[in-house]
């Protein structure tokens, strides 16, 4: 590395993935300075803002012999992640806060901080990889750890803002992650993973309390596809598109929920293949470098957690055709397309 | 720390070391130096040395008088003897400031779990309590069972009227306490005349110079405290656990020096404060003055600047060798708008990019002029 080496701010949230990473970029050279975000002031069982991780995250930094700061970046929170949350949910739409949060706070709030303190880079513990494309072109790709793989999540990144990050823990498996921070003697080695969402409690009822003390929530009605009435749902802001399980509807086969209307209170339950779709509308898109051509073969991640499929993608990316009939997309969903382990954008699903 | 105190405290945590408890002579000892502490400490606050408790620091203190003064023992107005009126527990109404320590705020709202009610007692604009709202408030709860105001406050550093507002409880509640956290106050004020009308005061002894992890609380006989924490008796039974021994002396040695130099610190520092107070509004465009200094103590510089966040703020004056605060933060580290300036109703924007300069008994000239290059350059860096 040249002699004045480049200034990282690593996003440290006191878990082990992004406490490896900051040692990592130590023994790469880099003047590296952590910070925690404080980003949730309610409850919430793990994944980080409590004062434990804030500690955890402390300490790391202690160890690893670099400057700690926490930044509050609450209000961004609110307003960018939960309020829309809890707005979406509303209106029957299921969006993914982490990308949220991730488009607005982690990529957007803390890199401009990051600069306005005279950092050259970020870096974060996502388990996804910056490669090189062309001389001085950056991409995202796919993690090294293909279970663990965050590209999904952080999609939204463009060409110059994956120039001015780092994401070192991509590069390895997750075993080697721990393995890494058990050698290091850190605290968080032996950490859970952080699932779910970080600002609902499960153990205090889950997103059932939380929406239901932000927004009221209707009984409605459940009926095949043939309009018949199966029973009565608790909840129509809850139900999902897709969605199996908790319906409170005894039908012995294999039933989905294949449509949500929350202004009718109308759930409509279906079997496998009523849940079919030939493509998804998209809207609000980015891309790493700019939209697909028309018709480019992609493969198209529909969740977080989705297999990818290949489909073909149309008009500026934001008709996604798949090549065999596909389950659809609940709409709020990110919808993230990939060349290959290339991300190459995406956008959120639309309601049909 | 004071080198007085560091001096201090050097034999009782090696050659003198010994559990105040015991009887053999290495114990007799502990507690002689704890009494001649006691002494030291009673004299620097006005209190008789029976009243003073040795505690683990301000927050303990406090806690200890919030949640343990039941009532005020106060005596009848045509002379029949003693009146007890007990506020009991259950309904009793607690009053903080607005602009109370966490340590008195927190202590309060957790009475609430025993049936009891935490009321706010408001601020002006200047961050002075409101005694208007403050007589309205002792007419129209009944029960109440304790008022709490700071001597001086942490972030903004105004003073609080103490003696006006002990008048009033006196007149409306005679039987509710007067808790006086004087945390900040015994650094910078005389509160032998100033906190004279407290029932209970509140010391912590590494704001003056003394060790972390000590402080005092001075019980007024005419106060009915309940012990907080049981087990040997210590401190006549008012805070049970085997005393400081080492932390107790330094923090009477360092009390004593600062009450000794206070008058002459006072005007030094002033003097700094307003250099720097000056400068600063003079070198930064819109930068206010949050309160002014008339009420203020020496040592306290709090200034606004609209267009900047405090987190960032305090990132480029750390790199710039000056170790500043926006005033409030929680237990995670994390800054969030000040409680106190909400309360006296700063616009948010001002609010954001709070800056509180201490100064110190050991601040220089030379610190001065660091902090009168290095502040308004970061703010410059962060507008641009």
């Amino acid at each position: 590395m040249s002699s004045v080496a480049p200034r990282v701010l690593v996003a440290l949230s006191g878990g082990v993935d992004s406490s490896v990473a900051a040692a990592l970029l130590i023994e790469q050279g880099y003047r590296v300075e952590a910070a925690t975000l404080k980003l949730w002031g309610g409850d919430g069982d793990s994944g980080c803002c409590s004062v434990a991780d804030v500690d955890d995250a402390r300490r790391v930094a202690q160890q690893l012999g670099i400057r700690h700061h926490v930044f509050n970046f609450g209000a961004d929170f609110d307003t960018h992640v939960v309020d829309p949350y809890v707005a979406a949910h509303a209106e029957g739409i299921t969006p993914n806060p982490c990308v949220e949060c991730n488009r607005h706070v982690k990529f957007d709030r803390l890199l401009v901080r990051a600069r306005q303190l005279g950092f050259d880079l970020i870096a974060t513990g996502h388990h996804v990889r910056r490669v090189e494309v062309a001389p001085g072109k950056w991409s995202l790709s796919r993690a090294v750890d293909a279970a663990k793989d965050q590209s999904y999540v952080v999609h939204m990144l463009t060409a110059d803002v994956v120039a001015s990050c780092l994401f070192p823990v991509g590069e390895m498996e997750k075993s080697e992650v721990r393995a890494r921070a058990t050698a290091l003697g850190m605290r968080t080695a032996d950490k859970p993973d952080s699932q779910d969402v970080c600002f609902i409690a499960k153990s205090q009822g889950g997103r059932v309390t939380f929406l239901g003390s932000r927004i009221p929530l209707h009984k409605a009605t459940a009926v095949d596809t043939d309009g018949r009435e199966l029973g009565t749902v608790d909840a129509v802001e809850l139900i999902t598109l897709g969605q199996r399980k908790g319906l409170g509807v005894a039908v012995g086969e294999r039933r989905y929920v294949v449509d949500v209307d929350v202004a009718g209170r109308r759930v409509v339950v279906g079997g496998p293949d009523d849940l079919l779709a030939n493509d998804v509308s998209l809207g609000l898109m980015t891309w790493v470098h700019g939209a697909p051509v028309e018709g480019a073969s992609v493969f198209a991640q529909c969740s977080a957690h989705g297999e990818p499929i290949p489909a073909t993608a149309h008009q500026e990316g934001t008709l996604v055709r798949f090549v065999e009939p596909a389950r659809r997309v609940a709409p709020g969903q990110s919808v993230v397309l990939f060349d290959g382990d290339l991300v190459l954008g995406g956008g959120i699903a639309r309601r049909v | 720390m004071a080198d007085e105190c560091a001096h201090a405290m050097t034999p009782w945590i090696g050659a003198r070391f010994g559990n105040p408890s015991g009887s053999h002579a290495i114990a007799r000892a502990a507690r002689a130096a704890i009494e001649d502490a006691r002494d030291i400490v009673a004299e620097c606050l006005g209190a008789r040395p029976g009243e003073v408790v040795f505690t683990g620091g301000g927050t303990e203190a406090l806690n200890l008088a919030i949640a343990g003064a039941r009532h005020r023992k106060f005596a009848l107005p045509d002379g029949e003897g003693a009146g007890s009126i007990g506020a009991g527990s259950l309904g009793a109404v607690i009053m903080t400031s607005a602009i109370e320590h966490d340590a008195v705020q927190n202590a309060a709202a957790a009475q609430t779990v025993f049936g009891e009610t935490h009321t706010t007692i408001p601020v002006d604009a200047n961050g002075v309590v409101d005694l208007g709202r403050l007589a309205e408030l002792l007419q129209a709860n009944r029960n109440i069972r304790s008022v709490a105001v700071m001597a001086v406050n942490n972030e903004i550093g105004t003073i609080q009227p103490i003696g006006p507002i002990a008048d009033l409880i006196r007149n409306l509640a005679p039987y509710a306490v007067l808790v006086c956290d004087s945390v900040q106050g015994a650094v910078w004020l005389d509160v032998v005349e100033h906190c004279s009308g407290a029932d209970l005061l509140a010391i912590s002894a590494h704001k003056f110079g003394g060790p972390q992890g000590v402080g005092a609380l001075i019980v007024r006989p005419n106060v009915a405290l309940t012990a907080q924490q049981f087990g040997g008796g210590q401190e006549q039974e008012r805070r049970s656990g085997t005393q400081n021994v080492a932390g107790i002396v330094g923090m009477a040695a360092a009390l004593q020096a600062t009450t000794h130099n206070r008058a002459a610190t006072g005007l030094r520092v002033a003097s700094l404060r307003d250099r720097l107070v000056d400068g600063l509004l003079g070198a930064i465009e819109g930068a206010i003055e949050t309160s002014p200094r008339s009420v203020k103590v020496a040592a306290n510089a709090h200034i606004c600047v609209p267009g900047v966040e405090s987190e960032s703020l305090l990132v480029l004056l750390d790199d710039g060798g000056i170790c500043a605060s926006a005033g409030s933060a929680c237990a995670s580290g994390a800054i969030h708008t000040s409680p106190v300036l909400q309360a006296m109703g700063v616009p948010q924007n001002l609010a954001e990019g709070a800056l509180r300069l201490s100064l110190g008994a050991s601040t220089t000239e030379a610190d001065i002029d660091l902090a009168l290059k290095i502040v308004p350059e970061a703010v410059a860096r962060l507008r641009n």
